[in-house]
């Protein structure tokens, strides 16, 4: 088993520099998903990696060989595409043995191997069909069977589950865990969904306008996103940002979010972890919320030890989701979306009361949008 | 939205008026088509008509007489471009000539169409505009290379020149008709392939290949017509025993002083163009269906 090291990894496409000096590090045995909007480089990373695309500058290993120049069948990697890309005149068997039959396995083996993968994926009674008589799901497995079949040094996957509608996308994302869970390849997953990305991923590698914005493990990606477009783009719906100045109270640093008439500022306590250092007062920072760290104040509900700011907004929308009910509320300039209990009684217009969860906040620099 | 931009004449009208438009509609086709099919009908006609019922009734005309003999003599005995045999040795100099012509320029066409789509390169696109000005060549203005090219390869006068010629000259077209189709061919399976090892031929023969079928039976019909029927190249680059059938139905019409067999010359003619409709008749549907169908899905 190999890990895949990606270093200063640079694609120019004539003028257009699609990716930017990108460094990942992915461990043997890793999911790492890259995510980011559409046009920010993931797919084209992939396809390098793949060897589908050439380097414009920079460094890919697989395991310790550099494979800058080395031909995809040459890589040892295994390919699961959006469209699935299953050979149309061939059945689902010739599929899955279409690369050893064009390595050059002998034919004995092939009937093993297909058994093996075809028991893996329950796709045992579709082997003799062709593509065009599956369902997507089924087209799914079968793209599935095609990369398991290689026993690969690394798997490659090109957003493999968009192509589904919700409620199968669900059930394969939950398989697919399963699989790797049993598999336990390095596997690299592309992916603009961030409900697969926090739920497959090891390592969670967001891109944005051809770089790496952060690196690292799903909950602080989430908890700490490195930068606002992290913080926005992860989440759903999106953390909600509020320009505001640090400030103390009591030899204490607290956050002043300016009050939308300009008299007077609302006092929300900082929860400083340690020696954590965010500057002096003065400073211009932007509060980042997330929607279910804004919720109703309610003094009984709220544990006693949580630092809790409390902020007064009026009621706009009322959205029911049914786990939840996400309230879309103006808070001085800013509109801001509050998580709700789904039983919570709110009407719109009304004034309420919002408690923001000290311990879970985020504050950015304004100027770099970077995490403090 | 007005009332006229959906005026439909016909939908308009009620009752009677409606039926005589329609009627009328109708007469006005039939004898369009009347007036299409009539000289191929006199021609059918003909070959089984007696000569004398020919020469005492004219062309057009019901026949009186019925016989198989005239082809019979066309196709064995007939006298044309010097020698009685008949017009069969011409039929089969066609089939050699078209034969190998269709199957190697259908071939040439489809790995060129597979290259220029799945594999580009630098200046590929050009090079496709390039091939591509071919169809729009006249063939008069190549005749003088092509005397000079057959010359100096010593094929002068041969079926085998004629099949150069065919092979050359046809390959802009099928290139453009495989380019175009494989374009519509997702990327992603030559992607796919190449992950699963497999090199240049492979991929065409077991990805590409398999999928053609449409393509190559438009390409197949196209070329087999176009050379069978072809003219120009066949008269100036054969002659004698070695001419097509194209060619030598013109020793039919300048067959000097001899009256002319017209029921004879029908049959020739009827045989001279039996093989393209044979194979329109057959592939007709696919060749429609072919040039319709776009991308794979």
């Amino acid at each position: 088993m190999a890990s895949l090291s990606v270093r200063r990894l640079t694609k120019r496409f004539g003028p257009v520099e699609v990716l930017k000096s990108v460094d990942l590090e992915v461990r043997t045995g890793e999911f790492a998903v890259l995510i980011g909007p559409s046009g920010c480089g993931k797919s084209t990373l992939l396809a390098m990696i793949a060897g589908l695309e050439t380097v414009t500058s920079g460094e890919i290993r697989i395991g310790e060989r550099v494979v800058n120049g080395v031909p995809p069948k040459d890589r040892d990697i295994a390919m699961v595409f959006q469209s699935y890309a299953l050979y149309p005149t061939m059945s689902v068997r010739e599929n899955i043995t279409f690369g050893m039959e064009s390595r050059k396995v002998p034919k004995a083996r092939h009937d093993a191997a297909v058994k093996r993968v075809s028991e893996l994926l329950h796709i045992e009674a579709l082997l003799d069909r062709k593509p065009a008589q599956l369902s997507g799901g089924q087209r799914q497995r079968v793209a599935m069977g095609r990369a398991l079949v290689r026993d690969p040094a690394l798997f490659l996957f090109d957003e493999p589950l968009s192509n589904l509608d919700a409620k199968l996308r669900v059930e394969m994302r939950t398989e697919m865990k399963k699989l790797h869970q049993r598999v336990g390849k390095t596997t690299v997953y592309v992916t603009h969904d961030q409900v697969e990305a926090m739920t497959l991923a090891s390592r969670i590698a967001v891109l944005h306008h051809g770089a790496v914005q952060q690196f690292a493990e799903p909950r602080v990606i989430y908890d700490r996103p490195s930068n606002m477009f992290v913080a926005g783009f992860m989440g759903s719906p999106s953390m909600n940002f509020l320009p505001a100045e640090l400030a103390s109270a009591n030899g204490k640093p607290v956050v002043a979010l300016p009050a939308s008439n300009g008299s007077g500022a609302t006092l929300l306590p900082l929860s400083l972890k340690g020696s954590q250092s965010i500057g002096s007062p003065g400073r211009k920072v932007i509060l980042g919320v997330r929607p279910e760290n804004l919720t109703e104040y309610d003094p009984q509900r709220i544990d006693a030890r949580q630092e809790t700011g409390v902020v007064e907004a009026s009621v706009e929308v009322v959205e029911p989701t049914g786990a939840d009910t996400m309230v879309v509320a103006r808070l001085g300039e800013r509109e801001v979306i509050a998580g709700f209990a789904s039983d919570a009684v709110v009407k719109v217009g009304e004034r309420v009361q919002l408690g923001i969860n000290m311990a879970k906040i985020c504050l950015f620099d304004p100027e770099s949008e970077r995490l403090i | 939205m007005s009332d006229l931009a959906i005026y439909d004449p016909l939908a308009t009208l009620v009752g009677w008026r409606h039926r005589r438009a329609r009627i009328s509609v109708y007469v006005i086709l039939s004898l369009v088509a009347i007036y299409a099919i009539l000289p191929l009908a006199i021609i059918v006609l003909n070959s089984f008509r007696g000569l004398d019922d020919i020469s005492r009734r004219g062309l057009i005309a019901i026949p009186l007489s019925f016989s198989l003999d005239h082809w019979n003599v066309v196709w064995n005995k007939f006298c044309v471009s010097g020698g009685c045999n008949g017009i069969a040795p011409f039929f089969y100099n066609s089939l050699e000539m078209t034969i190998p012509a269709t199957i190697i320029s259908t071939a040439i066409g489809a790995v060129n169409g597979y290259i220029l789509s799945m594999w580009r390169f630098r200046g590929s696109e050009t090079l496709f505009a390039i091939i591509t000005v071919g169809v729009f060549m006249p063939g008069q203005m190549v005749l003088l290379p092509w005397a000079i090219t057959l010359g100096t390869l010593g094929l002068s006068n041969t079926i085998g020149g004629l099949v150069l010629i065919h092979c050359v000259q046809g390959t802009s077209f099928t290139t453009l008709f495989c380019r175009n189709y494989y374009v519509g061919i997702p990327d992603d399976l030559i992607k796919a392939a190449r992950i699963d090892g497999a090199g240049f031929w492979r991929i065409f023969r077991r990805i590409v290949l398999p999928l053609s079928p449409p393509i190559l039976i438009v390409t197949v019909i196209w070329q087999f017509t176009g050379i069978w029927n072809e003219f120009l190249f066949a008269i100036v680059f054969s002659s004698g025993s070695g001419q097509p059938i194209t060619a030598a139905l013109i020793g039919l019409a300048t067959a000097g002083t001899s009256v002319h067999e017209y029921n004879v010359e029908s049959a020739a003619v009827l045989i001279g163009a039996l093989p393209p409709l044979l194979i329109y008749f057959f592939g007709g549907r696919y060749f429609l269906r072919g040039l319709t169908q776009g991308a794979i899905k």
